[in-house]
């Protein structure tokens, strides 16, 4: 029975937010005790699941799964013929990092947020199984396929609690995103015209023995791929969409956001290990990525130090988060991956933070009380006190209110620029130390030199940024009012920090295990290896049981 | 017929992609489906063209892959439809909606200043 379950555990995370999406339908929006049960604990079970599949990744079930890499096929049909999924460490960090801040946002948004329009918990199952789904896929258009119904759920989420600054952005996201997926599509369909097959451990097999046109087609294949993939992960030129979506969208849907532009980059660093020993088209990996990472590193940067809102300032972290990470994935080798991965995790769960800790601020000052009001009102901005922004706070609320916002801001502004003693402080400098080690090796030292720099500089212009609308909110606003928090607000926004404390303070078993998992993307032999010899379990034809 | 094919699939993604540039959202809305339709084609021929060859096993066609057309495309195709539709069904709603709150159908939910 326990092997039975363990056996099952990788389609869990799809199936688990699918069932219980499909529950909340069936209950009306009136009855919130129901609902919020069953969403809550279909989050914490979809925690649960993706903590075991952390075990399992680093070899707990040795009966089962022996080599820690968890090949499941669907309908038990073998590998190049059915659909597969497949759990390695990369895809298990992603699933764990997905559920913790999906459980996170979702407590937050049960405090007011979930009413302020219809079907929200059932879209924010939804989005969460397209998240899971798109990490756990091992099949090229199966990943197409997660990743629409990751979007059509954010479409609706982006567009929750209505009003025009919501539908404008919406309208623009929903346009670059439906473009992205046919640029999807023709990559898919150029890879499939010339491999003849959609799994992409297959894929990584037969595109090393394509020549002549059939090669050339490949490739354009794949960078029409990639070029789709980065518009998803936010990169410079194509991310102008990105952050009047994620500032406009109700809080907790902007934090579970900022996991969606990783999924771009997960699909990136997947395909590009597996495609590496065929000789991957540049766009996958190396120098066009860096190129493209240094770019939105730098627009990043200048739309931090540009940023008004406290909003829009965390949508342009996390395009800085962006750039960091293509740039050092964009790197040759495998000696930043594992630091790359670590600070993807960090700045995940900080961003995801600082929007729902940016609402709470917001709501210390009556709109306009501030030393920028003029820049307000020549840029034309909203009055964002609309009818979904009430403060009549119901449940129990927290003490000392102001004290925690403080400290919470301060956690946030040293996780996302990196500075000690918080995660993103370790995360910064194993990117650092990684670089400068690298370039007295077989790297361009130019290039590491470009990444420390960018690093360095993207870093003072987060604290720059970052310590200005500190100042402006906490210390030089007249009129300020103390507000009324909920523990289900104050708590998921903490719990996310506590979790970088946590990591800064074990930093070195994390480091290990996400350095464990780069060197097994160096490796793709192993995933091609485990994902080919799968073996049905099925009995052979004419000896039914 | 290739040719044909091919034709049809730039004409659609051309004017497609001219659309999408254009400033109304209904313009916008437009040169999705066609660029939606031209994505659709591409898979479809993806699977290379073939006249008169049954995608799935049929009685009286001689058991050889020869005789048949690569049946995957098609899924392929049906399943990007289905999806490409009712995005476009749900940017719809918006497009509506957009105009509705800024009695504008320009993109940018403001007529740009003359």
């Amino acid at each position: 029975m326990k092997d039975m379950l363990i056996q099952h555990l990788p389609i869990l995370p799809i199936a688990l937010p699918l069932m219980f999406g499909a529950m909340l339908l069936l209950f009306s929006e009136s009855r919130h005790f129901a609902r919020n049960t069953l969403s809550i604990v279909s989050c914490v079970a979809q925690l649960l699941v993706a903590v075991s599949l952390l075990v399992m990744a680093s070899g707990g079930f040795p009966d089962v799964w022996p080599t820690g890499m968890a090949v499941y096929l669907m309908g038990d049909w073998q590998a190049p013929f059915g659909i597969v999924l497949v759990v390695d460490r990369l895809a298990a960090v992603m699933l764990t990092l997905s559920s913790v801040l999906g459980l996170a946002a979702l407590i937050y948004s049960l405090a007011k947020w979930d009413r302020a329009g219809v079907h929200y918990l059932p879209l924010f199952q939804f989005l969460l199984m397209g998240l899971n789904g798109a990490f756990l896929t091992g099949d090229l258009f199966n990943l197409f396929v997660f990743f629409e119904v990751m979007l059509a759920a954010s479409y609706g989420l982006m567009l929750h609690g209505s009003g025009t600054p919501r539908v404008r952005a919406g309208l623009r996201y929903i346009a670059v995103n439906l473009l992205a997926s046919f640029l999807l599509l023709i990559g898919i369909a150029m890879i499939y015209g010339v491999t003849g097959t959609l799994n992409m451990a297959d894929i990584a097999v037969r595109a090393g023995a394509l020549d002549g046109s059939a090669r050339v087609l490949f490739e354009a294949g794949a960078a029409v791929l990639s070029v789709a993939f980065v518009i998803k992960a936010g990169a410079w030129p194509l991310n102008f969409w990105l952050t009047d979506a994620y500032s406009n969208a109700a809080p907790p849907v902007a934090a579970i956001f900022s996991m969606m532009t990783k999924v771009g980059l997960y699909a990136v660093v997947r395909l590009g290990s597996l495609l590496l020993p065929t000789g991957a088209p540049a766009a996958f990996g190396l120098e066009w990525m860096f190129v493209i990472g240094l770019a939105t590193l730098g627009f990043g940067t200048i739309g931090l130090l540009s940023a008004q809102k406290l909003e829009k300032l965390v949508a342009y972290s996390v395009i800085v988060s962006s750039g960091t990470l293509l740039t050092a994935l964009g790197m040759p080798g495998v000696t930043l991956t594992g630091p790359a991965l670590f600070y993807l995790v960090s700045s995940v769960l900080a961003s995801g933070a600082f929007f729902m800790l940016a609402e709470m601020i917001e709501r210390t000052r009556s709109f306009g009380a501030n030393v920028l009001a003029v820049t307000f009102d020549a840029f034309d901005l909203e009055d964002p006190t609309t009818a979904n922004r009430s403060d009549d706070v119901v449940g129990v609320a927290i003490p000392a209110a102001m004290a925690f916002l403080g400290l919470a801001f301060v956690s946030c502004v040293l996780l996302i620029t990196g500075l000690p003693p918080l995660s993103g402080f370790v995360a910064k400098f194993a990117l650092l130390s990684a670089a400068v080690a690298s370039a007295a090796g077989p790297t361009p030292a130019i290039d590491a030199w470009l990444l420390v720099g960018g690093l360095l500089i993207s870093g003072l212009a987060g604290v720059i940024a970052l310590s200005r609308s500190g100042i402006r909110v906490f210390w030089a606003s007249e009129e300020r009012t103390t507000p009324r928090l909920r523990v289900a607000e104050a708590g998921p926004v903490s719990v996310l920090i506590l979790i970088c404390v946590a990591m800064a303070f074990w930093a070195e078993p994390v480091i290990a295990y996400l350095d464990a998992a780069a060197v097994s993307l160096d490796r793709p032999a192993t995933y091609i290896d485990a994902v080919m010899s799968a073996a049905s379990t099925r009995t052979p034809e004419g000896a039914l049981p | 017929m290739e040719l044909i094919f091919s034709l049809a699939i730039g004409v659609l993604a051309g004017s497609g992609v001219w659309l999408l540039l254009r400033p109304r959202t209904f313009q916008v809305i437009m040169g999705l489906t066609l660029v939606s339709f031209a994505v659709n084609l591409f898979i479809f021929g993806m699977g290379r063209l073939r006249m008169g060859a049954p995608p799935v096993i049929e009685a009286g066609v001689p058991l050889d892959l020869a005789a048949y057309t690569d049946p995957l495309p098609q899924a392929l195709v049906l399943t990007a439809i289905v999806i490409g539709f009712a995005s476009t069904a749900l940017f719809l709603v918006v497009l509506l909606a957009s105009r509705g709150l800024t009695g504008t159908d320009h993109v940018d939910g403001r007529e740009p200043e003359a």
